[in-house]
């Protein structure tokens, strides 16, 4: 699995199959982006469980704070895990004991354990690293374009308007999700930097 | 199973458009509203603290011109874009979110003779300094690094004589030193030279050459590669530190790769204002359809026209890049292999007097401060685009007293060329 580069198809089929997401690291401060992303997630129809135990008690979005995965009372399809790269592993060591195991391992924007993936891997779980599963869902669909950003889609049909609660349809006909000369730049910009 | 990749001709007809979600109207509709209404007061909240994809208001975001930044995001390689009103509001908008008073710009010699007074005059008043470096010799670059440089600047195919910047060169320099490489594009646009691609991070447009292509719209254009670590060394605080704008959000860490492109949105345009008009968004749309198309008409011409020139007795040289003995033509060959663009220019063995006369003779050609228009436009430089710079700059901007610069319409070329022949002769 290249991690560098992620086919379209790869982030697209887990985001079409996912139904439940616990986020690891949820914020209920609206300024976070793990806030953004757990919000715009629980508007796209995914059922979110905020994993964070400095909030327990404490509800985002009318969903209660559970303070480790295993205090889940129910079957999760995806882990998405905001934490720095080096509070992956022990994340992942979790959500290798649950019972049915999750199917994915999400880690956002900035964070990368490639052992950890390695690990998650070789139990069978699909691995996603330094990504927004908020961004790629809004790329996938193209609701994102209203911003201006790039989202390698294209489509000939008439989109639906979006409203609460709403699953976009991310088939489109993507173009350039994988490697390209820009992205093979910022990854090693950043390579450099850490 | 992998997508098929369109080229690039498709992406110029389909990038960023699709039929209308309410009325499916398939060309773009132009949405001549200022401002749009939210669904309730939490999706009013989650627009302005930027947790919603959405349109607010027209300074900071449109529908029509959404689609334009998409489809130049698109054909550049780029992460995202930010439609503003004009090329000069495009560089103001990036700078804007690069410098603080006291820090320095590292720009090529060879510039638009308006970017240079931009950067001369009004920049310094903000306190953002300028060190001008040749394009030709890309120690100097190297030398003109302070602890102070935020950035370097460079056209692709500079003005006014079409010369060819050696693109790698350059941003390897950048990257040396740890500060993004901004390349304004307009002369070769994407069709020609994709900057990204040679490293650039950030690529500019004035929107209202090429790509507009009908010298009918004014716009302007910022291109986020989706390259460069802003948050490295908290060198831009700007993308790096909380905002206090937005109640403390860090705009690299919520937007990732495309974070400029919104650090130019939502604190560069919100609070500058310089909006692109709706209207012009979609005659640039519009344009830029036929981009491919046009831009390899523009450039056999103008390759047809030089070569006239170039053997015209009243014609003392001429600087196109696409001519076999031109300075530039290894680098033309490289960067841009389909063509070397429309813009460049010629001496003329009369001298000033004689550039004066031949704008004065063509029938064709129109006499104004433009380029890259379906018509054939000429300038004399030294007279107008460049006569605020005195006589030394004006010959090392490539602007010397019996220079003409043509910039060359998708009309037939024999008739450009009868144009240019009674001209001379008169």
């Amino acid at each position: 699995m290249n991690h560098d580069a992620y086919d379209d198809n790869y982030i697209r089929s887990i985001l079409n199959n996912v139904k439940s997401i616990a986020m690891v690291g949820a914020s209920p401060v609206n300024v976070r982006p793990s806030y953004f992303a757990f919000k715009y997630l629980a508007q796209r129809g995914y059922d979110m469980i905020p994993v964070n135990p400095g909030h327990v008690g404490k509800a985002l979005m009318g969903k209660p704070f559970v303070a480790s995965l295993a205090d889940i009372d129910r079957p999760i399809d995806m882990i998405d895990i905001f934490r720095n790269s080096s509070h992956i592993m022990p994340v992942v060591d979790e959500a290798l004991k649950l019972s049915p195991l999750p199917k994915v391992i999400w880690m956002q924007l900035g964070a990368r354990d490639d052992a950890a993936a390695e690990k998650a891997e070789a139990a069978g779980l699909k691995v996603v690293m330094n990504r927004c599963p908020k961004i790629e869902y809004g790329r996938l669909s193209s609701e994102i374009s209203w911003m201006g950003v790039n989202s390698r889609t294209l489509s000939s049909k008439r989109a639906p308007i979006p409203t609460q609660g709403m699953r976009l349809s991310l088939n489109r006909t993507s173009f350039g999700g994988g490697q390209t000369a820009a992205s093979d730049r910022a990854a090693k910009n950043k390579t450099e930097t850490t | 199973m992998t997508d098929r990749l369109p080229g690039f001709s498709t992406l110029a007809v389909h990038a960023g458009a699709q039929p209308d979600p309410t009325t499916g109207a398939r060309a773009t509709p132009i949405y001549q509203t200022t401002s749009f209404v939210f669904n309730d007061a939490d999706h009013a909240a989650s627009l302005f603290g930027l947790q919603a994809f959405g349109n607010i208001y027209t300074r900071i975001g449109n529908p029509t011109n959404a689609v334009l930044e998409e489809r130049v995001a698109a054909l550049e390689g780029g992460t995202a874009a930010l439609a503003v009103a004009s090329g000069h509001a495009a560089q103001l908008v990036v700078l804007q979110q690069l410098l603080k008073p006291g820090d320095e710009i590292i720009a090529a010699r060879k510039l638009y003779g308006g970017s240079i007074n931009q950067f001369t005059h009004a920049f310094k008043a903000f306190g953002w300094n300028v060190a001008w470096a040749d394009p030709d010799e890309v120690e100097s670059f190297e030398r003109a690094v302070t602890p102070h440089t935020k950035a370097i600047f460079i056209e692709s195919i500079a003005n006014p004589a079409g010369s060819i910047t050696d693109i790698e060169a350059i941003a390897a320099v950048a990257r040396k030193a740890g500060v993004p490489l901004i390349v304004d594009n307009t002369l070769a646009s994407p069709y020609l030279i994709k900057p990204i691609d040679h490293g650039a991070d950030i690529v500019v447009h004035s929107l209202t050459k090429f790509l507009g292509g009908h010298g009918n719209s004014l716009g302007g254009i910022i291109v986020d590669a989706g390259t460069f670590d802003w948050s490295k060394d908290n060198k831009y605080p700007m993308l790096s530190e909380p905002r206090p704008e937005y109640h403390g959000i860090r705009i690299q860490e919520t937007f990732g790769n495309f974070a400029f492109a919104i650090a130019c949105r939502v604190l560069g345009l919100r609070d500058l204002g310089p909006a692109l008009s709706p209207f012009n968004a979609f005659m640039i749309l519009t344009g830029i359809e036929t981009l491919p198309l046009r831009m390899q008409k523009h450039c056999d011409n103008a390759k047809a026209v030089a070569e006239f020139l170039s053997t015209h007795p009243a014609v003392s040289a001429v600087n196109y890049a696409g001519l076999p003995g031109d300075r530039y033509n290894a680098l033309q060959r490289k960067y841009a292999p389909k063509g070397a663009g429309a813009v460049f220019t010629f001496s003329l063995k009369g001298g000033y007097d004689a550039g004066v006369n031949l704008v004065s003779n063509l029938k064709l050609f129109s006499h104004l401060a433009n380029v890259g228009d379906t018509r054939s436009l000429v300038i004399h430089p030294a007279s107008t685009t460049h006569s605020q710079l005195d006589d030394a700059a004006k010959v090392k901007s490539g602007a010397a007293p019996e220079v003409v610069r043509l910039s060359i319409g998708i009309e037939d070329k024999e008739d450009l060329i009868a144009d240019l022949d009674q001209a001379l002769r008169a």
